[in-house]
């Protein structure tokens, strides 16, 4: 190789200084990316909101993964009865939460913050334990989904034909099946079989909406010319898929992971409430909202504290993916301010900035 | 002497960027009579297209403008939404440059022209209609009674263009703007266009304001050239001054790299070793897009028999459609050939299985044409270049950066380039990034196709210099696809010219240029505009004699 020998002459380029450089210089993307999404303020407050929910949920009951456990601070867990409380309470009713964010005598987290169901077990623990569980079913469904949803949106985008026709097929029939059916089928064969096990079921059909949009992605992307150029240069197609589609792909896959996520935790509540979901003993936010339904009226309380942390983990998760979606689209524009339109200009900074709209 | 028709004062448009203004066209003076030409000429990024719009006051969100813009005397920046609704289409018509994107697919070009002409006249549907068959009659498309109910998809892109025309002199703007009007079309059809405009401004005696970078497409319109740089005037005054006395150095600049046909010596290619085998032989092939559901299959490329030898540069030509793309990427294996025989370095590639091309892929190297698409963005450009050395299982960790880096240093970039990304660098820069990935496995020869078409002309200059010294280092083979005669013109030994999938004619470049045999290659010629207006004058009278 002796042609190697010259040495370069590099010429400083005007365009290195262009104004679309100014922010990307020397960033990759996925810096860029990043940069975008810890600027998205709702984005940033639901990570740091979900992030807190998850830590406090696991620590306040404590767990148990692969005999590794922790015990836990809440002197309370969700199976023992306690006897119920009445003092204090509105119509001598028993039960109802002490806690009481009101400064007096009584403020404070109390015996029972969240109070006690009708036979006396610790409402906090209960919800806790609940909502340990319905996150847990939504991690797994937008691992299960997610992987399911990529794998076969990849392939039938990737290599079209009969591949593609038959895998849309069946992905059609796994659209035209309602999952509250289907969940409520797999709840009531297997719902004994525990949480885990309905979740990996649940994501079974719940990647349908993935993998179209994966396919889509991956039909456009294949005929860039960068897919060409890595076949010119000896690629497989399974390293074309992974190594080269797929990472310009993962905007679409992250976002839509995180929005099955939302819908997941929905999902479970639904089936828990009509009866098909988490069976008893167990608990998940959905089921005790449906175990208590009739008490709406005489004690609230029952329904109030899961309800709020249904609709609290599912927005987190919403903005989440709201907030990764305009980090990954590269239109997206900021409004200009009145203080910012009046800014002063500086003509010694010249840009090229005549394509920009 | 009449009042201009636009007349731009200390216009200056400045864009938000990241808590920075920054200015994109600075104290922008010009006027345009009525009757004139105005060009404005500039590399990408100059601001000549933010000029433009903001005389349509069609500027972006985050652009704030000062200044003054009359139109026929009225003040229009910064005007109430009402009165500009009004004046655009009336005072100041747009054309766009991309027709297919600027036409609505989903209505007749009729609808759209009619559409048009009743919102800023009172007409009925019928009397609109019988004026949008005149204005398509006056825009040369055959058979107007039936274009008029076509969709712009049943049109050809010069068609197309053609009925933009027609839509923007609905109203008979007193100014008319051609943002880069014939960048997407041939050069036979781009010759036509032009003259249609031309034919337009002496009947209706409108201004225009000409946006453009093709120089010859200049030479041929304008009375008047403004030359920007970096969102500043650099010169201006009559199309003779700029062309034959050009004051300003980046003008002299700017129209030296423009490739000029038959400026060139011609290039003697090194005595060929005894007995020479060529690296790429298509023998009488055919290519075809196979049937896909109702839609019947599609012979892009017929009989098409053409030879390569070692450290050749031969120039394939043609028209869009004309099948030239694929005749390149069938080269490499990327689309199979149906009939025929095409052997690359002495192996034939038409039954190849897919280990066997992997094989002769080794041999081989591609330039595409677009260089934001030909790398993959996620993908730092060291590992793009290193990829085919590392799937070749040629070299691996600190042997492959090393190759890496050697092979930026030949394209002349700086070794600390490996590790950016794509959009970190300019289109020029990619370009070379896509001629190392390409020369990474050392080919016999190189398809480039279309490497130049997205460059500026000065980039497009430093770039066919890159090129050339390359070949005559490695002495490497080369299929250049081009549809520019002139670029080709600079490389090539051999040119060959296709038209609808069939090769018309062979030769050497002295043949085809200067002695073209085929009617079509004539035509080709003739209609490049030469960036000299007064033989471009010359041109263009004796392109319509012969007509």
């Amino acid at each position: 190789m002796n042609f190697f020998k010259r040495t370069p002459k590099v010429v400083p380029r005007v365009a290195d200084s262009d104004i679309f450089n100014k922010e990307t210089e020397g960033l990759s993307q996925s810096q860029i990316v990043r940069g975008r999404f810890i600027r998205h303020r709702g984005a940033m407050i639901s990570v740091f909101v979900l992030l807190s929910i998850i830590i406090f949920v696991f620590s306040a009951l404590g767990f148990k993964i692969l005999g590794l456990g922790y015990g836990g601070w809440w002197k309370y867990n969700s199976i023992d009865m306690t006897p119920l409380r009445s003092e204090g309470c509105p119509g001598g009713l028993g039960g109802c939460p002490t806690l009481d964010l009101l400064p007096g005598k009584n403020f404070g987290l109390g015996d029972h913050p969240f109070g006690q169901d009708d036979i006396g077990r610790d409402y906090f623990a209960l919800v806790m334990r609940g909502a340990q569980r319905s996150l847990l079913v939504m991690f797994v469904i937008g691992i299960v989904a997610g992987l399911i949803g990529t794998v076969i949106g990849a392939v039938s985008g990737y290599f079209r034909g009969w591949v593609d026709a038959v895998l849309m097929r069946f992905n059609d029939f796994i659209i035209t099946i309602p999952t509250i059916i289907i969940g409520s089928v797999i709840g009531f064969h297997f719902g004994n079989k525990g949480v885990l096990f309905l979740a990996v079921f649940l994501g079974l059909f719940t990647w349908s909406g993935l993998a179209r949009l994966v396919r889509g992605e991956f039909l456009t992307l294949r005929e860039r010319e960068f897919v060409d150029a890595a076949r010119v240069a000896g690629a497989s197609n399974r390293r074309i898929i992974f190594k080269h589609i797929l990472p310009n792909a993962v905007g679409v896959i992250i976002v839509s992971i995180t929005l099955i996520m939302s819908g997941a935790i929905l999902l479970e509540s639904a089936l828990s409430y009509l009866g098909f979901g988490v069976v008893s003993p167990d608990v998940s936010l959905g089921l005790l909202i449906s175990q208590y339904q009739d008490s709406f009226t005489t004690r609230p309380w029952l329904f109030w504290y899961p309800g709020l942390f249904i609709i609290v983990i599912s927005l987190c998760v919403n903005f989440i993916g709201d907030g990764l979606r305009d980090a990954f689209d590269p239109r997206q524009r900021r409004r200009l301010s009145r203080k910012e339109r009046s800014k002063n200009h500086d003509l010694t900074t010249v840009a090229k900035a005549g394509e920009i709209n | 002497m009449s009042t201009p028709v636009l007349k731009v004062t200390q216009f200056t448009v400045e864009f938000w960027v990241d808590g920075v203004w920054y200015p994109a066209a600075i104290n922008m003076n010009f006027e345009v009579k009525a009757g004139q030409t105005l060009a404005i000429v500039g590399e990408s990024g100059s601001g000549k297209s933010t000029v433009a719009m903001g005389v349509m006051s069609l500027l972006a969100s985050n652009a704030r403008t000062s200044g003054s813009i009359e139109v026929k005397g009225v003040e229009v920046l910064g005007a109430p939404a009402q009165l500009l609704q009004k004046y655009r289409g009336n005072e100041v018509a747009y054309i766009f440059q991309e027709p297919m994107t600027a036409l609505n697919p989903v209505y007749t070009i009729g609808f759209q022209i009619i559409e048009t002409l009743r919102n800023h006249f009172d007409m009925g549907p019928k009397e609109a209609r019988l004026r949008a068959i005149e204005l398509i009659t006056l825009v040369e498309i055959p058979d107007p009674e039936k274009s008029i109910d076509k969709y712009p998809h049943q049109l050809s892109g010069g068609q197309r263009q053609r009925a933009m025309i027609a839509q923007a002199l609905a109203c008979d703007p007193a100014l008319l703007i051609a943002d880069e009007p014939t960048t997407a079309l041939d050069v036979t059809v781009q010759a036509e266009i032009l003259d249609l405009m031309r034919g337009l401004r002496t009947k209706l005696n409108s201004a225009i304001l000409l946006i453009t970078h093709d120089m010859g497409v200049v030479a041929d319109m304008a009375d008047e050239i403004l030359v920007m740089q970096s969102g500043r005037m650099v010169e201006h005054g009559s199309a003779d001054q700029i062309f034959n006395t050009p004051q300003d150095p980046y003008t002299q600049e700017l129209l030296g790299s423009v490739p000029k046909l038959g400026s060139t010596p011609m290039r003697v290619i090194a005595p060929a070793a005894v007995e020479p085998t060529p690296v790429l032989k298509l023998d009488s092939v055919t290519i075809e897009y196979p049937k896909r559901g109702r839609i019947p299959a599609f012979v892009a490329v017929k009989d098409f028999s053409l030879e390569i030898f070692p450290g050749e540069i031969v120039g394939l030509v043609g028209e869009s459609g004309s099948g030239k793309t694929t005749v390149g990427r069938a080269a490499i294996g990327l689309l199979p050939i149906k009939e025929g025989k095409l052997e690359v370095v002495g192996r034939d590639i038409s039954g190849a299985s897919q280990k066997e091309l992997r094989q002769i892929r080794r041999n081989t190297g591609i330039v595409f044409q677009d260089p934001a698409s030909s790398l993959n963005p996620r993908l730092p450009i060291g590992e793009s270049i290193g990829e085919p050395l590392l799937l070749a299982n040629i070299a691996k960790g600190k042997e492959l950066d090393q190759m890496v880096e050697e092979l930026l240093a030949k394209v002349e970039l700086p070794r600390s380039y490996r590790n950016r990304y794509p959009h970190e660098l300019s289109g020029g820069q990619r370009q070379r990034v896509g001629i190392a990935r390409a020369l990474a496995l050392t080919p016999d020869i190189l398809i480039a196709d279309e490497p130049t078409s997205a460059l500026d002309v000065s980039v497009q200059a430093r770039f066919l210099d890159l090129l050339q010294e390359l070949q005559e280092q490695l002495k490497f083979a080369c299929l250049f696809i081009s549809h520019d005669l002139a670029v080709v013109d600079i490389l090539s030994h051999r040119i060959a010219v296709m038209q609808d999938g069939l090769l018309v004619e062979t030769g050497t470049r002295d043949e085809i240029l200067k002695s073209p045999k085929h009617p079509y290659t004539q035509r080709l010629l003739s209609a490049v505009p030469v960036p000299n207006p007064a033989e471009q004058k010359i041109r263009r009278e004796a392109r319509l004699a012969s007509k």
